[in-house]
């Protein structure tokens, strides 16, 4: 048996966005997957509402709402027509019209849904999802393809779905999509759950791989292309040119770091053009905790 | 996922203005919903229509007008309406329906519509209701067009004619889902319309099995094709009821149905 997923324990409540962080693989799509009925379990037990997801009927399922990484809506169908259609499976939908101005689908009511960009299809599967008014909101990858527009639409729809009480679970490899919505963190890696906690307490969290780890910062700064940076600060530091002529400084930078570095501007007449000094973001706390390989 | 107590939201804002714990829609309303949506989605297909109604008119017009048909005991139209009823049914439940679906599973509609109230269950009663449905409008159709040919059906063939057309409906719908459920929509598309032609033209369909060779000959009455395009025959020609044909069309639709439901893949 193919275990992709072993070891993920996880709560969701209710008025809660709770973010499923993992990289492509690590097995985010699965649990949710498990959780939502749409696949067989061999072991291990999931309550949602109260229920075995495995043996839910109509009753729960009207409880719940979907939205699959893929969409999940017939090529051939126009939104409206596809709305109405969904919204007749439920005894009191939400209001269609009400659906379609808030996230803007009357904007392509008429396109088939082939025809619609990534950002459309996102919308109108979000209102796919929302329209038996569910009290569980499962999104898988909700930002995929989404322009800022679109995103900022979607994602305030999200925060005003959770302050109204909905429990919202989310997938995502964005660690920007976490940060900005998630009230709890789960990070997934190899199909277990490798770290918790709301952003805050996983930003402070001493990651104990190396000494003082928590202190990690990055200074980036652009300049002339081809500066020997490396040379001016001391081992353990490391420096990168991620772009001509963009620097990107990372490790436990003290002041006499900085000091050495804009020394070293000064001697040889090297004023950059832009310089931004960051601590830990979650993107780091996650590599940190699931290692840097590409899988 | 726990923590999530079941009962009302009590104190939680309504949303889109309504509020109260969600019901789903009667199990009837959803599959008729269901089947409707299908059988529209089916009629607005242009591909879906040649294959359901142009290429069995075409058919029927072809085999009236050509002398192949002749002798076998009833006027050439006579003859061929009973095969292109038969026609009909495999276009509309194993080709037209086995391609929808093999696509939609590919799309993931068949995964996003178990998660709704329609679930698993419900979405393949819609779709053997659309079935029916696409092809009750085809029997009026092609009915028309036979009428305004010349046809003159055995009037007692009517009431076996149709319960074996649904039977050998259910047949089909059961190989469709069969294969749109266990290969890619490219094979599924392939295969159905390859079987199509294959079965329409030597299964028994539309050309009568004592037209063919003897060795296909006696292979033929135990394929569904067989089975339903002599039997329909039978039925219109001499207003029979076939009993064993109904009885291979019958276990058709449980073996190849329960092989569906054993080997069914949802993504």
């Amino acid at each position: 048996m193919l275990r992709v997923v072993s070891g993920v324990s996880l709560v969701a409540e209710r008025g809660q966005v709770t973010a499923l962080l993992g990289a492509n693989g690590a097995g985010k799509t699965t649990t949710l997957e498990c959780a939502q009925g749409l696949q067989k379990r061999s072991g291990g037990t999931i309550s949602l509402l109260g229920q075995d997801p495995a043996a839910a009927g109509a009753d729960l399922r009207s409880r719940v709402g979907v939205m699959l990484q893929d969409g999940g809506l017939p090529p051939s169908s126009r939104p409206v027509p596809l709305l109405r259609h969904i919204a007749g499976l439920y005894q009191n939908p939400w209001p269609v019209d009400d659906l379609i101005q808030r996230l803007a689908i009357d904007t392509f009511s008429r396109t088939t849904v082939r025809r619609l960009s990534g950002g459309q299809k996102q919308r109108l599967a979000l209102a796919a999802a929302l329209i038996g008014r569910p009290e569980v909101l499962f999104l898988d990858e909700p930002s995929a393809g989404l322009d800022p527009q679109s995103r900022q639409l979607v994602f305030d729809l999200i925060a005003e779905l959770r302050d109204a009480g909905m429990g919202i679970i989310l997938t995502t490899h964005l660690m920007d999509d976490a940060q900005r919505l998630a009230d709890y963190v789960y990070i997934i890696d190899g199909g277990r759950n490798v770290a918790e906690g709301t952003v805050q307490e996983l930003l402070q969290r001493n990651p104990g791989v190396e000494a003082g780890a928590e202190h990690i910062r990055t200074l980036e700064f652009e300049a002339a292309a081809g500066l020997d940076v490396d040379a001016v600060l001391p081992d353990g530091i490391a420096v990168s040119e991620t772009r001509a002529g963009s620097y990107s400084v990372t490790g436990s930078l003290t002041p006499a770091h900085l000091a050495a570095l804009a020394r070293w501007w000064e001697e040889h007449n090297i004023m950059p053009a832009s310089m931004s000094l960051q601590a830990r973001s979650l993107e780091d706390v996650f590599l940190d905790i699931s290692g840097k390989d590409i899988r | 996922m726990n923590g999530t107590a079941p009962g009302p939201a009590a104190g939680n804002a309504p949303l889109g203005g309504v509020s109260g714990i969600q019901q789903p829609a009667p199990l009837l309303r959803r599959v008729l919903l269901q089947g409707k949506y299908e059988a529209l989605a089916m009629l607005r297909n242009g591909e879906q229509l040649i294959l359901a109604v142009v290429l069995p008119l075409l058919a029927l017009v072809g085999l009236t007008v050509t002398p192949f048909l002749d002798r076998i005991g009833g006027s050439r139209v006579d003859v061929a309406v009973p095969g292109i009823l038969a026609l009909c049914a495999m276009s509309t439940a194993f080709t037209g329906q086995g391609i929808a679906t093999g696509f939609d599973r590919r799309y993931g509609v068949l995964r996003f519509l178990s998660t709704t109230p329609l679930g698993r269950g419900g979405l393949i009663a819609g779709k053997a209701l659309s079935v029916l449905a696409v092809l009750c409008l085809q029997v009026a159709v092609v009915s028309a067009v036979a009428f305004a040919l010349g046809w003159r059906p055995e009037p007692a063939g009517w009431i076996p004619g149709l319960l074996l057309l649904a039977l050998g409906a259910a047949a089909f719908t059961a190989l469709g889902l069969l294969v749109a459920g266990t290969v890619r929509p490219e094979a599924t598309l392939a295969i159905t319309n390859l079987l199509w032609i294959l079965l329409g033209a030597l299964g028994g369909i539309v050309i009568p099995a004592e037209r063919l060779p003897a060795g296909p000959q006696s292979l033929v009455h135990f394929l569904p094709s067989g089975a339903l395009g002599e039997s329909l025959r039978e039925a219109f020609l001499g207003g029979t009821f076939n009993g064993g044909a109904a009885l291979i069309l019958l276990l058709w639709t449980v073996i190849a149905g329960a092989a569906a439901i054993r080997w069914f893949k949802w993504n």
